[in-house]
């Protein structure tokens, strides 16, 4: 049995050659039908998560989710696409109109436009960059200016405040999550992410489980989900930066962020969770991807989990969580490992599996024990009694509740 | 005419006409996403010469850091976003004839260099470019003083970053 994907590009480059073109546009046009393949796949996909979500987050509240149409609900999200697609858009007065329009277009397409680089199978991929990992935090940088442009152009103030947290936390993760890429690049010595994959033997998140968590965690923050939810936090500024928008102008940013989740699934199964490799994948590359999509729900899963466990921080804890916690770890983890890579890259698969482990562990074990220490001095800082409430001022310091220092 | 052709004269009539955008529009928001359009279209150049590390490194500095930090300080500043103000001052006409000369130098020059009208060559694949480019920026005998002097550089702009924003208490 031959691989599809392969027939089919063969079967393409058989019908130009017989209608006559000349070779360059044979690839032009062949690369063009693979745009819109990747594109619509990704899309249809898309529809489908609205159903994930919803059924995922109502098992996390212990609730039912959506159970009427169809079978488990699955109609759901198409009742929802046509509710979207009816209901008025209204843009409103004092609004740029271009750019509140073309925001959200911006906001879905960056999101698309990652899976170019993402391999869904050994012959299933848009392309193979060497520049794959830096690929994808470029397209990242522009996501973050679609958020600007549909905060700006709304002429509202909560969604202008929603658009400066949005780039603040933005900026500020992008930097651990940076570093951490380079971590898996610095395993498989090349920047391709169909190489990275292909070198992932072990997988990397058996040799650098610390740049994977820190990854994980940073992209959560990208996402913007909770508990990094600050740009849309509902109880402050109301609904974010999308405020203004109605219908399927609101359903692309809802789209975009849901296929975000997902891409990040994406991004994370290819470096570190070994992408399509699996049992037979080589031999029969389409069951790659269906390994590829198995691992991208799974960490699509955990993203929702932590989303729908955790309560929104405050922002300057946001803030110090990443200068002072986040990048620290990512830029030690990153120097730790490019020594020992170096150090060890003669010697056997396994005592480098093993070195690296080690390595790991220990990061982990001192960052635990920095975080202990440092939590044990908030935390007598914030016992010492404060002023106000000290006993001697009360008028009766003998009945008040005893305020010496607990005990921690 | 090959894909590539259009695409290249598709492409350079964008980043033409974004670039003539930046200085005509009003609205100074609008002028920076003309911007962010124009530095777009000259990473599809560099796509297009098969310079994938160059292309890439346009948009992370140039979109997603510049263009970003001058959407940030046009906002930031208060109602210059809606200022319409005249866009030429008394000096407009050296402005253009400086345009002119340079723009009529570049064409004259470009003419005179053989390597003007010849096709593009092909690249060697089993090249890796960006391999080199790494190689080439840490041996002795490539570019490694000039790569320290910048890193040194950088970090002193970061430290001087961190003294001028320190609380001294």
């Amino acid at each position: 049995m031959g691989d599809p994907v392969v027939l089919v590009s063969g079967w393409l480059g058989n019908l130009f050659v017989n209608w006559g073109l000349s070779n360059s546009w044979i690839i032009f046009l062949k690369t063009l039908i693979g745009v819109l393949a990747i594109a619509s796949l990704v899309l249809v996909t898309d529809i489908f998560l609205v159903w994930v979500e919803r059924k995922v987050v109502a098992r996390f509240q212990d609730r039912l989710g959506p159970n009427r149409l169809g079978p488990f609900g699955l109609i759901q999200p198409v009742a929802d696409v046509i509710k979207l697609l009816i209901k008025e858009n209204i843009t409103p007065q004092g609004a740029d109109k271009f750019i509140y329009n073309l925001a959200p277009i911006l906001a879905l397409g960056t999101v698309i436009m990652i899976w170019a680089v993402i391999p869904l199978s050994p012959t299933a991929f848009g392309t193979d960059v060497n520049v794959g990992v830096l690929y994808i935090v470029a397209i990242g940088s522009i996501s973050t200016l679609g958020i600007i442009m549909a905060g700006w152009s709304s002429n509202n103030k909560y969604a202008l405040i929603a658009a400066f947290r949005t780039v603040a936390q933005m900026i500020s993760y992008e930097i651990p999550m940076v570093i951490s890429l380079l971590v898996p690049v610095i395993l498989a010595k090349t920047m391709g992410i169909n190489s990275i994959v292909a070198a992932q033997k072990i997988w990397f998140i058996v040799l650098a489980p610390v740049a994977g968590i820190i990854f994980l965690i940073s992209s959560q923050a990208e996402l913007g989900r909770a508990p990094f939810d600050i740009p849309e936090a509902e109880s402050e500024i109301v609904a974010g930066f999308h405020i203004e928008y109605t219908g399927m102008k609101f359903g692309l940013f809802y789209a975009g962020e849901l296929l975000h989740a997902l891409t990040i699934g994406g991004i994370f199964s290819s470096l570190f969770l070994g992408g399509w490799r699996g049992p037979g994948a080589e031999a029969y590359p389409i069951l790659g991807i269906v390994y590829f999509f198995i691992k991208a729900f799974f960490i699509y899963w955990v993203i929702m989990w932590l989303k729908y466990s955790f309560p929104r921080i405050r922002i300057d804890q946001m803030l110090s969580f990443n200068w002072k916690f986040l990048a620290p770890l990512a830029l030690a983890t990153l120097m730790i490992v490019a020594v020992l890579d170096k150090v060890f890259q003669n010697s056997p698969m396994w005592l480098y599996t093993i070195v690296m482990l080690i390595a790991n562990g220990v990061i982990i074990l001192a960052t635990l024990q920095i975080v202990h220490t440092f939590g044990r001095r908030e935390r007598q800082k914030v016992a010492v009694p404060k002023p106000i409430a000290a006993p001697e001022q009360g008028p009766n310091p003998s009945q008040s509740p005893a305020q010496t220092p607990t005990q921690i | 005419m090959t894909p590539l052709q259009v695409i290249f004269i598709f492409v350079a009539a964008i980043t033409l006409g974004a670039a003539v955008m930046v200085v005509t529009t009003k609205n100074l928001i609008h002028a920076a996403l003309w911007l962010i359009l124009s530095l777009f279209g000259i990473a599809v150049f560099f796509v297009i010469l098969s310079a994938g590390f160059l292309a890439v490194a346009q948009v992370v500095i140039y979109i997603g850091a510049i263009a970003i930090l001058m959407i940030f300080a046009i906002m930031l500043t208060r109602r210059i976003a809606r200022d319409a103000g005249p866009q030429l001052n008394s000096g407009w006409i050296w402005a253009a004839l400086v345009s002119a000369f340079l723009f009529g130098g570049l064409v004259w020059l470009m003419g005179n260099w053989e390597g003007f009208y010849r096709s593009l060559p092909e690249l060697n694949p089993s090249l890796d470019p960006l391999n080199q480019l790494g190689q080439a920026l840490v041996s002795p005998q490539g570019y490694i003083i000039p790569f320290e002097v910048a890193s040194i550089l950088l970090v002193a702009a970061l430290i001087g970053a961190i003294m001028v924003a320190w609380d001294k208490q």
